[in-house]
């Protein structure tokens, strides 16, 4: 009989599942896991940021065997996880500027090597990460982090993507969406929200520095994330990791739906998931359900301006010509026709 | 400890913020009631043994099934599924195979022997059944596991009832239900076979027993007037399909008419092919759409070249042929006559209109109240008038089929055991519906297309012996994880892995989970991220 007996009900797609055996189980599934990221925090209900760092942050650990140290940039992710003299973070984790969170990771990395050499060994068996939100790492923190690729410095960063500065209030970013509406991009004139056409692809820009590794994650594929994450701990050089992240606060959504947005922008393809190795893209997460972008973009308020009456199908339309381009361009599709639903 | 300026708090960690007083709706894990469950007469808890089955764990979930009903290789073959019917996978790709999951499950325990366990104590009361069809069968069973002495009291030389007299061989193979059946007489159960009961007060009082439950099947074919020359020959379907198990095979001819639509006249037509008849003709006297024979009996007949004369009634017969008449449906769907004759060769004529019960033996018992040929019942007890007699199966109202009985029979012994006690069961407690828009399906895996042909060319393998295939143990497992667990958790860990606060606590396995109300802030995605709706999101009192 041919039958596929790795069907386990649910597949791969929940967190865990008591048909597998442990070990291929995720690590979140796990009593044991670090929760790197503990409870107390102080971010809005139904976070997709703090979510995002516990799933990476605590892959990370189980990839170091708890031989971690983390560098910070200013965000949320740092004010609501460490207002001094608390702390929700279970490793060595440090803060210092909104903009150097990349330099900081490179200079831990630098002493952790220096004093390896000092100890008689090749390299340290602890390791480094730098991480930040879409604010620090494309905008203020971008010089700092391309000259961390550019040095090719042993360090994993990874960017938690709300495509937005939510911390301050909500303003603009080089990450925000076209049309999104915040508090620098107002929904009013012929060009409501955010502009078309600007902003960058850090991702694309990282892998134009021909680093051992870059990859794209979301909230939504816990175990495509982990998988990214050990991968990227299992090699050295700089590598970088740009998770999507969604923000019910800053964009208006319903707590609850978080993991369904983040899901929302890989199935229409908004937000390509990929991973690519010394400049190379070598593989990508096809599309499961393909779904239209209004799907997506009804559920948040930052696009409220486009429904209703008359609303702006023509922004919508150039919207889902993004995501059409990004389908062709990293085959999102795979080889089979895509499963309507 | 000296504090920095303007810092008044020691250092320490988060947990020290318990976030929970941000929360205005909390998570609470429910169990709803999936479907399925709903649905199935006998009672099954259907979700929760293939839960088990899921896991591999064949004989947890073979036991956890015959909490409910004894007979599962039985009911692989003969149970008319309605649960698939409104399985919520059906709206996803294609229902569970239910059904045949359930009857690998009895062929598994029939092939290693797994045995009912004899109950732990006795109670000390005996029970009478009257019986031994599905409900006596299944009352006895439950009866027993309960701690009763009981007796079974059959006027044939067999146990099954019309599922020995009234399902033929090709849709269950005696061997099975004779293994089914001694099962239960392991369990300590005495069968007493030849025993007609005449009156039953007198039988009750010479057996000592302190309840009696009435199961007679319904054995006695109804007639309809039709002129016959001396030289037709007449049947009756309970006398030709009885006669299939009991001495000489019927002698039917090569042409053969069945008069009816119900489930005995496919059973009978279906019958007289495989004793060799070339033609089985079926006269109904109305359309396809009110035939009370289940459509895929039907269709099975049809693809066995059984054939139908829809809309005629027989108006007389004679040696080798009969004379129908053609009918047609009035405004009020009715069929009227229209005086159109024809004559059909046919060398024997079966009747398949229906049966009756014998209950002479209930003419000296008081306090019973009887309606179109049944004993009236409290519906929710099964107790008949008279203190301490029960009755099921094709006495009580409902529809008349072997999953009917043996559910309507599991309700009657519990009540009967609590009769017993002096206890009263009261009301049962009706759970949610575990609805389709509950599921978050993107969790679930496409089970791929190419496999339900190959189960169906399984399920259909045709032969003389039997016509529906089983399942090999491969294939009973992916139909066993293709459930969805509606409304129950299955410990996916979903809640566990996408609270951004890490307010679910795992309890580790069959244990579930519960929420940590210090840090849960209600946000709300455990409850949208659970596959199956098994979380309810609760407004906090305010």
């Amino acid at each position: 009989m041919t039958q596929p007996i790795k069907f386990y009900q649910t597949g791969t797609f929940t967190v865990g599942n008591r048909l597998l055996p442990p070990e291929q189980r995720s690590v979140q599934s796990s009593i044991a896991r670090d929760n790197s990221l503990n409870s107390g925090h102080r971010a809005c209900q139904g976070c997709g940021e703090a979510l995002g760092a516990r799933y990476a942050v605590d892959a990370a650990m189980r990839a170091t065997h708890g031989r971690l140290i983390a560098a910070n940039a200013t965000g949320c992710l740092e004010v609501f996880s460490t207002p001094y003299p608390e702390s929700s973070w279970q490793l060595p984790w440090l803060h210092s500027l909104f903009g150097n969170a990349a330099a900081v990771g490179s200079g831990i990395a630098a002493a952790l090597r220096v004093k390896a050499h000092k100890a008689g060994q090749e390299q340290s068996d602890i390791r480094v990460i730098a991480q930040g939100g879409d604010g620090g790492t494309t905008d203020i923190g971008f010089g700092c982090l391309s000259g961390m690729f550019e040095r090719n410095d042993d360090v994993l960063y990874i960017c938690y993507d709300n495509e937005g500065y939510m911390n301050t209030g909500v303003q603009r970013s080089s990450a925000t969406p076209p049309a999104a509406r915040t508090a620098t991009t107002m929904p009013m004139g012929p060009e409501p929200g955010a502009e078309f056409g600007k902003g960058k692809n850090v991702p694309l820009i990282a892998m134009a520095h021909e680093i051992p590794y870059v990859a794209t994650a979301t909230v939504a594929d816990l175990r495509d994330l982990e998988a990214k994450v050990e991968k990227a701990m299992s090699l050295h050089g700089s590598r970088y990791l740009h998770v999507f992240v969604p923000c019910p606060l800053g964009w208006g959504s319903a707590s609850c739906d978080t993991i369904k947005l983040a899901r929302l922008a890989r199935e229409t393809g908004l937000f390509p998931v990929f991973e690519a190795e010394n400049g190379q893209v070598t593989d990508v997460t096809t599309i499961r359900r393909r779904v239209p972008v209004e799907e997506y973009l009804r559920p948040q308020k930052r696009f409220a301006h486009l429904f209703g009456d008359p609303g702006r199908p023509d922004l919508i339309a150039r919207i889902q010509a993004g995501a059409d381009r990004n389908i062709e361009r990293f085959g999102l599709l795979g080889s089979q026709t895509s499963e309507a639903s | 400890m000296k504090k920095p300026f303007a810092i008044t708090l020691d250092p320490d960690s988060a947990l020290a913020n318990k976030t929970g007083a941000w929360r205005t709706e909390r998570p609470v894990y429910v169990d709803r009631l999936p479907p399925c469950n709903r649905e199935c007469p006998a009672g099954e808890d259907i979700q929760g043994w293939l839960y088990h089955a899921e896991s591999g764990d064949y004989e947890a979930a073979w036991r956890h099934l015959t909490r409910d009903n004894p007979f599962p290789a039985i009911m692989g073959r003969v149970c008319y599924h309605t649960c698939e019917s409104v399985c919520n996978r059906a709206k996803l790709d294609a229902a569970v195979g239910i059904n045949s999951v359930e009857g690998f499950l009895g062929n598994e325990a029939l092939r290693r022997g797994w045995q009912f366990e004899s109950p732990a104590q006795e109670s000390g009361h005996h029970v009478l059944v009257i019986g031994a069809g599905p409900s006596g069968l299944s009352a006895a069973y439950h009866l027993r596991r309960l701690g009763h002495a009981v007796t079974v009291l059959e006027a044939g030389p067999m146990p099954g009832g019309m599922m020995r007299f009234g399902i033929p061989k090709y849709r269950l193979p005696r061997n099975v239900l004779d293994a089914e059946v001694k099962r239960i007489a392991d369990m300590g159960v005495t069968f007493r076979y030849n025993e007609k009961v005449t009156q039953l007060v007198e039988a009750m009082r010479d057996e000592k027993a302190d309840a009696c439950f009435l199961a007679i099947g319904a054995h006695i074919a109804k007639r309809a007037y039709i002129p016959a020359k001396d030289s037709s020959r007449i049947l009756d379907a309970v006398s030709v399909l009885r006669s299939m198990e009991e001495g000489d095979k019927p002698l039917l001819g090569r042409k053969v008419a069945i008069y009816g639509g119900g489930n005995t006249a496919i059973d009978v037509a279906r019958t007289a092919r495989r004793l060799g008849a070339t033609d089985a003709v079926i006269v109904y006297r109305r359309n396809r759409e009110s035939m009370p024979a289940h459509d895929f009996e039907l269709e099975e007949a049809l693809e066995e070249g059984v054939m139908v004369k829809w809309l005629s009634t027989i108006s007389s017969a004679d040696e080798g042929e009969i004379t129908i008449e053609k009918m047609e449906l009035d405004e009020a769907g009715h069929p009227q006559p229209t005086g159109e004759l024809e004559t059909l060769a046919a060398d024997s004529l079966v009747l398949a209109l229906g049966q009756d019960i014998d209950m002479s033996l209930l003419e000296t018992v008081p306090d019973l109240t009887f309606e179109e040929g049944r004993v009236v019942v409290d519906p929710e007890t099964m107790m008949t008038g008279h203190p301490g007699l029960f009755a099921g199966g094709d006495m009580s109202a409902g529809e008349r089929n072997v999953t009917v009985a043996i559910g309507q029979a599991k309700r009657a012994a519990r009540h009967m055991d609590a009769w017993l006690r002096g206890a009263n069961l009261g009301p049962k407690s009706e759970k949610a519906v575990a609805d389709f828009d509950r599921l978050n399906t993107w969790y679930y895996s496409d089970a791929p297309k190419t496999i339900r042909p190959k189960l169906d060319a399984a399920r259909r393998t045709s032969s003389f012996d039997e016509v529906q295939g089983a399942l090999t143990e491969d294939t009973a497992l992916f139909e066993a994880r293709r459930c969805l667990s509606c409304g129950n958790c299955f410990e996916c860990d979903n809640c566990y892995g996408v609270c951004p606060d890490n307010a679910v606590i795992k309890l580790g396995t069959g244990q579930g989970f519960q929420i940590n109300l210090d840090y849960c802030k209600g946000c709300g995605i455990c409850a949208a991220e659970c596959p199956c709706g098994a979380i309810d999101m609760v407004p906090e009192e305010s």
